[in-house]
């Protein structure tokens, strides 16, 4: 089966008078119909601006150099904006974004936000049948449907991105990109809101879901495969407990090894400590992004670019592991 | 009678009332008598999650805030009744200093790094000169792992996020203090940084005796670096343990809940 979403040597950049910020930098990514996929990476790692690109949100500043981003084989990339407006963004691919106070207009109740987003895609119908899809939907996902009646910030953080989420699948796209979204909400909150995406997925209201975060931990209860991002480049992916357990590029390997849950396997292991920061993506570095901070990095991987290899079910970029010169 | 030895902070049935709104006054209970203390060499960690309390408890300690009742004793000195000369001020300002959570916003953006050393300079002895002062902050940035004549001349956005907060800890050390207000010292730092922050409280601890409350919202972190745990919530201290015994047993309703909602690598939740 063809992938649902492929992203194909992608470059992104944003292009200024004050110069180029390099964020996405040859991304090749499948995510296949029926899986969760985890974008991890820290931040200004690129992952917010590759969810742009997979959904061709992309505007000045932003613009797509090199590469495709193909739908179900549609090339989005050589759709225009009004197009993409109408026809994917909402009924075929979707976004919750990192802040949703900022998504959602202050100044209307939630049944009217949601009447003017489904009438962009679906004119036809009347205010009735669509305050009606929003009541059955949100019966459906176990939400109050008294929200409806409220403005976004009569709502507590986690019901606002519950709502957001609702919104954002009532059409039932088939991929959902979710950038973030449990970051600002309390851990109680958190479990709320990936619960809710679980759910859209295991009910088939979503396909795929594309969940990017900071947090492993996180994503370690959702996700079913796992892409780690650094420095604009995908450095590993695979299957998310092979990657988690025994990670092979050394940045996920330290990216684990940072990572503070209570439990008495990670205290065992202890703090570790990690030297340096990620590079400044205004002048990227020639070869491996990684290469500075490696603990193994060679004089190859500070001139040439790994290719990918695979292992098993996983790719990795990284010469350690045998990827040649590009 | 063998007497306890005094510990350094010893806080008391502390409460803060907010009333908020112009029409319809509201009170908001954000602090509801709670009691704690921290001993020497001890990191005592404030757990909760937002609106739990745990910064105001932090502002009142650090004389930010007044509490609406309730005392904050300071080795058995009374901070709000009983420092009553300038003096009394500086003494108290130079034992206790706070580290804030945001590492961007403590600075100036204008000014340089070393800006931030030199409002400290006031809580230092003054018959001190400026060769001397100069000379703390370059014994205190490389306490805290900063090379001197990397930070000093720089601006604010030439520094991480983790160099930052390194720069304020080292700030805070100026003054040789007996107690550290750390809130929320690593939430906005990214994974990889934070170990090192954490090592650094520690260290602190271990080499200079030094007394650390760790404000924050992640169990994680607490478990890694405490000696002690508390946990807030609603404004009320519902527990308090050993990070080991907190993790593996918690007995109050709601500590159960966090611990059980906090997100492991090596659990999966079966519930999802």
């Amino acid at each position: 089966m063809p992938p649902l979403l492929k992203l194909d040597d992608v470059y992104a950049q944003y292009i200024t008078r004050y110069g180029t910020v390099y964020a996405v930098n040859g991304v090749s990514l499948e995510i296949g119909e029926g899986e969760i996929l985890g974008i991890v990476g820290e931040s200004g790692c690129g992952k917010s601006t590759l969810a742009r690109v997979m959904m061709m949100n992309v505007k000045p500043p932003l613009h797509l150099v090199r590469g495709r981003v193909l739908l179900q084989g549609v090339e989005l990339n050589r759709l225009p904006r009004d197009r993409l407006k109408r026809e994917v963004w909402g009924k075929q691919v979707s976004l919750v974004p990192q802040s949703v106070m900022n998504a959602l207009n202050p100044t209307m109740r939630v049944r009217d936000i949601i009447r003017d987003f489904v009438k962009v895609h679906n004119p036809e119908l009347d205010d009735d049948e669509v305050y009606s899809m929003a009541r059955d939907r949100f019966e459906e996902l176990g939400l109050d449907i008294r929200a409806l009646d409220l403005y976004p910030f009569e709502l507590s953080g986690g019901m606002r991105q519950r709502v957001a989420i609702a919104i954002a699948t009532l059409l039932n796209p088939k991929l959902l990109i979710a950038d973030e979204p449990t970051s600002a909400l309390d851990v109680s909150t958190q479990k709320v809101v990936l619960k809710l995406l679980k759910r859209l997925w295991n009910e088939g209201i979503v396909k795929s879901i594309v969940f990017i975060t900071h947090d492993i931990a996180v994503v370690r209860q959702i996700a079913t495969r796992i892409a780690v991002m650094y420095a604009g480049k995908i450095v590993e992916v695979g299957p998310l407990e092979e990657v988690i357990f025994k990670p092979l590029h050394p940045y996920t390997e330290l990216l684990i090894s940072s990572i503070l849950t209570p439990e008495p396997e990670v205290k065992k292991r202890g703090l570790v400590e990690i030297r340096g920061a990620p590079p400044d993506l205004r002048t990227p570095p020639r070869g491996c992004p990684f290469a500075e901070r490696c603990p193994y990095a060679t004089d190859r991987c500070r001139r040439e670019e790994p290719r990918p290899v695979v292992i098993g079910s996983r790719l990795i970029y990284c010469h350690l592991r045998g990827g040649g010169a590009a | 009678m063998v007497e306890l030895p005094e510990p350094l902070l010893r806080v008391e049935n502390l409460s803060k009332v907010f009333v908020v709104g112009l029409f319809t006054r509201r009170r908001i209970d954000a602090v509801k008598g709670v009691s704690f203390t921290i001993g020497r060499r001890e990191i005592v960690s404030l757990v909760g999650e937002s609106g739990s309390g745990k910064t105001t408890t932090a502002k009142i300690i650090l004389r930010l805030e007044k509490p609406t009742s309730g005392r904050v004793l300071f080795e058995g000195r009374d901070v709000w009744r009983d420092l009553r000369s300038r003096e009394d001020i500086l003494w108290y300002r130079r034992s206790v200093q706070g580290v804030m959570q945001d590492p961007y916003g403590a600075f100036n953006p204008f000014y340089r790094v070393d800006r931030v050393f030199k409002q400290m300079f006031k809580l230092l002895p003054k018959d001190m000169d400026d060769e001397e002062r100069w000379g703390l902050v370059e014994k205190a940035l490389i306490e805290v792992g900063l090379n001197p004549r990397y930070v000093l001349g720089k601006y604010p956005h030439e520094l991480s996020g983790g160099e930052r907060q390194r720069v304020m800890i080292a700030r805070a050390l100026l003054v040789e203090p007996k107690l550290l207000i750390a809130d929320e010292p690593v939430s906005m730092l990214d994974a990889t940084l934070r170990s090192g922050i954490l090592k650094l409280l520690m260290k602190l601890r271990d080499e200079r005796g030094l007394s650390i409350l760790f404000i924050t919202h992640d169990m994680g972190l607490a478990y890694y670096v405490s000696d002690r745990i508390l946990v807030m919530y609603r404004g009320e201290l519902v527990e308090e343990g050993h990070p080991d015994e907190l993790i593996e047993s918690p007995r109050h309703p709601y500590t159960k809940r966090l611990i059980s909602d906090i997100p492991l690598l090596y659990r999966k939740w079966s519930d999802i």
